[in-house]
């Protein structure tokens, strides 16, 4: 019989061997090669493949890998290929750190893109910044990433807090007759939930609009239920959820529904947005009437985003439905990059900051991208989306191309 | 204001017992095997995914598919214990059980990530409530409630009214004794460390019938609740898993009325709290291993 010890230390090097097996089945690494003559471009980026935030950082990788791999199919940017170097960060803001060192000190990479969410983009573009890298991101428009007031930060996406502006807008617009009397501002405890529920509350609330709640709560999903039923218990005509993900909207739908709580009005900040993972999670039929912010959707009439969601469906199958906004997020970050480094004819990073802080408008799947000095995109149109029958549509701004009737009020749940 | 208070406790108590589900088999481990099984939250998601398969593809209801979901978490549990539990011995068996618990929830979660993908589901339930003065009793959480009472009777009745039951005991008192009077010691243990899985299988399914939506991560928010629960019961004390559940919920959902951010403070404060007065917890481990 061998010793207690030794058997431990095979026990422990066949379950380490097996987990990094199976851990790297979940995720990877550098994906897109090249078989050119030239080296290739390594682009280096950490992203969520576990932790928190996996569903949208997993998305994120898909994106970019997209992205990739349409440039390489074009040729790539300056006559060389693409290669991406993707590090996991379990969703930890200590992790993200020590991956773009890693990325930047070890891994040499020419260019880093960012990371999925706001809270691990803080971190990471300080990181960037004293090695003056550019951090191009799609997913870090919260107040608390500008507030760095980083030279080298360029989030291609809508600023965090402006995200519901339309919204607010339409509700001002409504005669007071017809504007709800209350509304409930339940917000989960995050930079990017936060900033915008509160801003709206700050417009509607001046309006006559009594707030019947607002509290922010844990961002644990385990916490969801009792904020929820408190909401409920409120009977606000509208809700203004500061979500983040599927499983909060999916938590205060279910809780409502079981209260018999229908609101006339209910926006959550994000969530609705995730397509066919938002529907199989609360049912296509209690999805109608539901509404989001977002910079863009399958549909846009945008030329460039119709031919990647093309592309997209053409290389992964499925309908241009199952689409999410992290991989048009994701494929706008390389696509600003590639025309920045295309101009430049060079992969400088302070050639690139320079020239994105030029004032100059590049062109994304999201629409058009213009930086200010703080890397905010000033050029982003926010609107707002509701699910209506089965269908994601652009109903705010009632102005704007595309635009089609809101369904209001929000039809009762489905059961 | 009262009727906010009475609507929460009802919801906590409610709460606690699909809490419950899922920290029974936690406890239930610790007591006969010394293990702090951490690998207990991604062992009740598994048992959510299990749920969630027989759900969606063969179209099983939850509490029917609990007839497959249990004896599979049930081999699944003795599969674990041989290939990694049993092996280790000596002084430090206890800390390094730990570091193979965690071995194996890093396995199980990559599985999972791999055969399900990161998205977020969820397990429909019927949304069927009874009224009580206004406020809606919802079918699952009174089931899952029900449930929990009933294994926690079950599993009461496994141990004090069955020879199996009077070998763990005995295990649990004193392992050199057990072996003595002829008690197959390691078969005990392995065999109790399936029936602790699979009472997750319960958990599980009522975690994911109830929750907002589960994904391969979502394991990580539960153990640190679930431990915090097993040690306010009393670690070994199947009945006071569930009183804990059930005090700790309850106290979580009547504060959130007031400070839903503080909510989650005010759980664990409670536990520093009664451990002041009662290290051992509510039914503390001496007390559970004289019974």
């Amino acid at each position: 019989m061998r010793p207690n010890g030794a058997r431990f230390l095979t026990l422990a090097a066949t379950a380490a061997a097996t987990a990094a097996l199976i851990a790297g089945c979940g995720s990877s690494s550098g994906t897109t090669t090249s078989s050119g003559s030239k080296s290739p471009i390594l682009i280096g980026a950490s992203l969520s493949l576990t932790g928190d935030f996996s569903a949208d950082g997993q998305a994120y990788q898909k994106g970019y890998e997209f992205w990739a791999g349409q440039v390489n199919s074009h040729g790539g940017i300056l006559g060389r290929k693409v290669e991406l170097k993707i590090l996991n960060d379990n969703s930890s803001p200590t992790q993200v750190v020590t991956n773009y060192q890693t990325l930047i000190n070890i891994d040499h990479v020419a260019l880093t893109f960012g990371p999925f969410s706001s809270l691990l983009t803080a971190p990471a573009s300080a990181i960037a910044h004293r090695y003056g890298y550019a951090f191009v991101e799609g997913a870090g428009g919260a107040p608390i990433v500008f507030a760095q007031k980083l030279s080298n930060v360029f989030d291609v996406s809508l600023p965090v807090a402006d995200e519901l502006d339309p919204f607010s807008a339409w509700i001002k617009s409504l005669p007071a007759s017809q504007r709800p009397a209350t509304a409930a501002y339940p917000m989960a405890d995050d930079p990017f939930a936060t900033p915008q529920v509160q801003r709206t509350q700050s417009i509607l609330q001046p309006l006559g609009i009594k707030t019947a709640y607002s509290k922010i709560f844990p961002e644990e999903v385990t916490a969801y239920k009792a904020p929820a039923d408190d909401v409920a218990a409120t009977k606000a005509q509208a809700v203004v959820l500061g979500s983040t993900d599927v499983p909060t909207v999916s938590s205060f739908m279910t809780a409502f529904e079981q209260q018999h709580y229908n609101p006339k009005i209910f926006i959550a900040a994000a969530g609705p947005d995730q397509g066919s993972a938002f529907t199989s999670a609360v049912g296509a039929a209690n999805a109608n009437g539901m509404m989001v912010p977002d910079a863009w959707y399958p549909g846009s009439r945008n030329a460039l985003s119709q031919a990647m969601v093309k592309a997209y469906v053409a290389k992964y199958g499925g309908s241009a439905s199952d689409i999410n906004a992290d991989i048009a997020e994701a494929y706008s970050v390389g696509e600003v990059v590639d025309q920045a480094v295309t101009h430049d004819n060079s992969l400088s990073n302070a050639k690139l900051i320079s020239y994105l802080h030029s004032g100059v408008t590049l062109s994304s799947v999201q629409g058009p991208v213009r930086f200010n000095a703080l890397g905010e995109n000033l050029v982003s149109t926010a609107y707002i989306f509701q699910w209506q029958n089965g269908k994601f549509v652009q109903v705010l701004p009632v102005s704007a191309a595309g635009s089609v009737k809101i369904l209001y009020p929000k039809p009762h749940w489905a059961s | 204001m009262v009727r906010e208070i009475l609507e929460n406790t009802v919801d906590g108590i409610l709460s606690g017992g699909v809490y419950a589900l899922m920290a029974v088999g936690l406890t239930l481990i610790f007591g006969v095997l010394d293990i702090i099984n951490v690998a207990q939250g991604i062992l009740v998601i598994t048992g959510a995914y299990l749920s969630y398969a027989l759900s969606v593809h063969l179209h099983i209801g939850l509490f029917l598919g609990l007839l497959i979901t249990i004896p599979a978490m049930f081999l699944l549990g003795m599969v674990i214990h041989l290939a990694f539990i049993r092996p280790l011995g000596g002084p430090e068996r206890t800390s390094m059980s730990l570091l193979a618990c965690f071995a194996v929830a890093i396995i199980i979660e990559g599985a999972l990530y791999w055969i399900f993908g990161p998205n977020f589901v969820v397990l429909k339930a019927s949304n069927a409530s009874i009224r009580i003065s206004g406020f809606y009793l919802t079918d699952i959480y009174l089931y899952a409630f029900a449930l929990a009472v009933a294994l926690v009777a079950a599993i009461y009745l496994l141990l004090y009214r069955t020879k199996f039951g009077r070998s763990v005991r005995a295990t649990m008192q004193d392992q050199t004794a057990a072996r003595l009077i002829g008690i197959n010691v390691n078969r005990v243990a392995t065999l109790t460390f399936g029936i602790g899985v699979a009472v997750t299988a319960a958990g599980g399914m009522a975690y994911g019938a109830t929750s907002g939506g589960f994904n391969p991560n979502s394991g990580y928010d539960l153990i640190s609740r679930l431990l915090a629960i097993v040690i306010l019961g009393g670690l070994g004390s199947i009945g006071g898993a569930l009183a804990a559940a059930v005090l700790m919920i309850t106290i979580e959902s009547v504060v959130d009325i007031w400070y839903p951010n503080w909510a989650i403070v005010v759980f664990y404060a409670a536990l520093v709290l009664v451990l002041t007065f009662r290290p051992a917890g509510l039914f503390g481990r001496a007390a559970v291993r004289a019974q």
